[in-house]
């Protein structure tokens, strides 16, 4: 497969809460249609990371490009970027005071300016694909966990977004609604989408990952296909933390193939 | 119990109550605005306007109604600004109100997740959208039950309007015990007005106050 | 003359007689603000009680209370009992007993929130490691309760200083009226003093509950986080 241009680029990303680098010195180039996962312990600054690529947190040093275009210098005009890089959160965060459908609508009529009517019809299309179409008049808080989240990706794909960032987008749920989310992630994966998912599931991400990315202390340790990332991890550092994910002693954890 | 007497000056406080509520709803009415005002100068952070709320916040949930309405109707002429009875005690409600207001707007605002405005963000809308679409409609229905006891709170404020020379319901029961010696007749009636004006708007409050509480959106 | 206006504050002892004035309305606030705490503790306690006639009784005594703006119940005191029955009280006293009544309600209210908000747990959670229950009151419960209480009760207190100020309407001599007699004595001397002094007023209440808002806010966002 012919390599597709880098669609976002992170260089030498700096990023500091005052007590600590959070971010060492990231750099990572996202290529149009590349599915990365990024994988690491609790705190290594993953979250952080995907967090600044739109603009949720300030970096110090370094740079963000778009397209080739350096977003993070001058006046940014971070709400036009943000309809580019699409992303869904680990809390849903869906507005509770409105209707599935208007929590989805919101973003094309108000920020794009869209036909109201187009953009309903394009909506229920959408619902119906992850299956919640007969939930368009619900209020988020008729819904289960899993349904949310679902609603909150078609909230983010509706802006028809160019890359989609997804932070641990199932680390709230219960464990049997972790697999309806992860279907529909892996549903886009494989109709193109450009995405950096952040997440605990491994055999989600050996499953949906065309590249894993392992993020130790603020700095990338290793950033390899899946295969050679869960079987032959070369540092230290990944094999103690994939070892973390191992409960029987044959490791079937690690091996099933369940995707 | 004088009930001939209680029939004949039930029109005066028939008038007085109009007029308090006539000038209490204008005052009621501003403070919200003004409320509103400041707590979106205090949430979108505007600088000098921010810190001249922060004053206005401290010097008017500081002092006494009665003492803001003595400057504004007695001090203030001195200094060749004269404002009507009316006009001082609409201008004082509203300078007392407005900071208990901006308080129930402002905790109103602040109980919105954080994460509401990360995901309006990443949606790519822009900060007064943010606040209109999101933040506004969800801080109103917490805020609620604070704005409803500031609505009582006010209208009981109101009772002081009397030293600025308005016919409220306090002048004219005073000038009935003065006039007529009818204390009791005069008082009954004070109360009774009151509660008739009051306790709908608390029992309303309340019941608002319940419904919130064990709704919310889509039910 | 505009610009000699507030000499008239520095002649005599006039600014010591302001001051004196509203001593005496700090004085109310706080005699009312201390009969408030005790009683306003039983009538909380009482409040928590399951027996519905107590109940009915001391709901209706919060509600009127705090429905009515404090002037009315001035007024009731201070004329009503005079005449119904023959009781001349002075304006000071009925303002200590008016303020009690309406700071014991507010008091109570707030002992009660305080009380029921003590989730069932503590308590038996400080009776399974072996406190008994006069220990699980002393070292579990009660401190919780003052962590939550103290500050409300020191913004009661701001709340009975500026309501005081409405005793000025049942004719004690307090901060207002020693103004009034002031303004009226320069009358020609400073025809524009009522402007200082109802300025300095202002001021004189704004230091005196400032400082204590500032205590109580200080205090509440200290036991918060604990």
């Amino acid at each position: 497969m012919a390599k597709q241009p880098v669609l976002l680029e992170a260089k030498n990303i700096i990023k500091d809460y005052g007590n600590g680098q959070v971010l060492n010195d990231i750099s990572l180039q996202i290529h149009k249609g590349e599915v990365i996962v990024l994988v690491g312990p609790s705190g290594c600054g993953k979250s952080t990371f995907l967090r600044c690529m739109n603009g949720l947190e300030q970096i110090q040093a370094g740079q963000i490009l778009l397209d080739g275009e350096v977003i993070t210098e001058g006046k940014t005009d971070w709400p036009k970027v943000r309809q580019k890089i699409g992303m869904v959160f680990q809390s849903y965060d869906l507005f509770p005071h409105m209707s599935v459908i208007d929590n989805i609508i919101l973003g094309p009529v108000k920020v794009q300016g869209r036909d109201k009517k187009e953009v309903t019809e394009e909506a229920e299309k959408l619902l119906d694909r992850v299956g919640l179409l007969d939930k368009k008049d619900a209020y988020p808080r008729q819904l289960s966990g899993g349904q949310k989240q679902r609603v909150a990706i078609v909230r983010a794909l509706i802006l028809k977004p160019e890359i989609l960032l997804f932070d641990e987008v199932t680390a709230a749920l219960d464990p049997e609604m972790v697999r309806e989310v992860l279907d529909v992630i892996l549903e886009l994966a494989s109709s193109g989408y450009t995405m950096l998912i952040v997440t605990h599931e491994m055999q989600f991400a050996r499953a949906v990952a065309d590249r894993i990315v392992f993020i130790d202390g603020g700095k990338i340790v290793e950033s390899d296909t899946p295969e050679a990332f869960f079987t032959q991890p070369k540092t230290d550092r990944a094999r103690r933390f994939l070892n973390t994910f191992i409960y029987a002693k044959d490791g079937e954890k690690l091996t099933s193939d369940s995707y | 119990m004088d009930t001939e007497f209680i029939a004949e000056y039930i029109p005066l406080y028939i008038e007085a109550a109009k007029l308090m509520l006539g000038i209490g709803l204008i005052g009621i009415v501003l403070s919200l605005i003004v409320g509103l005002l400041i707590a979106l100068i205090q949430y979108f952070k505007v600088p000098i306007l921010r810190q001249i709320a922060t004053v206005y916040i401290e010097l008017s949930r500081n002092t006494p109604l009665l003492v803001q309405l003595f400057f504004l109707y007695f001090g203030l002429p001195k200094a060749g600004i004269y404002i009507s009875s009316e006009g001082c005690a609409i201008i004082g409600l509203c300078f007392l109100g407005g900071s208990y207001m901006a308080e129930a707007f402002r905790s109103g605002i602040e109980s919105v997740e954080k994460g509401q405005e990360e995901a309006a963000l990443a949606l790519g809308l822009r900060k007064g959208q943010i606040i209109k679409y999101v933040i506004l409609p969800q801080a109103i229905s917490v805020s609620i039950p604070a704005l409803c006891a500031n609505v009582i709170f006010l209208i009981k404020e109101t009772s002081v309007f009397s030293v600025v020379a308005l016919a409220d319901l306090m002048y004219v029961a005073k000038d009935l015990i003065g006039l007529y010696y009818k204390t009791d007749e005069a008082l009954l009636m004070l109360v009774v007005a009151y509660l008739i004006i009051l306790l709908p708007i608390s029992i309303l409050a309340a019941v608002l106050e319940r419904s919130l509480r064990y709704a919310g959106f889509g039910n | 003359m505009q610009d000699l206006g507030i000499r008239v504050l520095f002649m005599g002892n006039n600014f010591i007689r302001l001051l004196g004035g509203l001593w005496i309305t700090i004085r109310i606030s706080l005699i009312a603000v201390a009969f408030s705490i005790v009683l306003g503790i039983l009538l909380g306690m009482l409040m928590t009680v399951k027996n519905p006639i107590t109940k009915a009784f001391t709901k209706i005594y919060l509600e009127f209370i705090r429905i009515m703006p404090q002037l009315v119940l001035l007024f009731l005191v201070f004329f009503g009992l005079t005449k119904s029955f023959g009781i001349n009280l002075s304006g000071e006293l009925s303002a200590v007993i008016v303020f009690t009544l309406w700071g014991t309600a507010e008091m109570g209210d707030l002992v009660r929130g305080a009380l029921i908000s003590i989730p069932k747990h503590q308590y038996e959670s400080g009776a399974a490691i072996g406190l008994t229950k006069w220990q699980v009151y002393r070292c579990i419960i009660i401190p919780q309760i003052l962590t939550r209480l103290v500050p409300l009760a020191i913004n009661l207190t701001t709340r009975m200083i500026k309501t005081t100020s409405l005793v000025a309407l049942i004719g004690v001599v307090e901060v207002l009226k020693v103004a009034q007699q002031i303004i009226e004595a320069n009358r020609y001397t400073v025809p524009d003093s009522a402007l200082w002094i109802y300025g300095t007023i202002f001021f004189l209440y704004f230091f005196t509950c400032w400082p204590i808002s500032l205590l109580a806010k200080r205090l509440e966002k200290k036991w918060k986080t604990t």
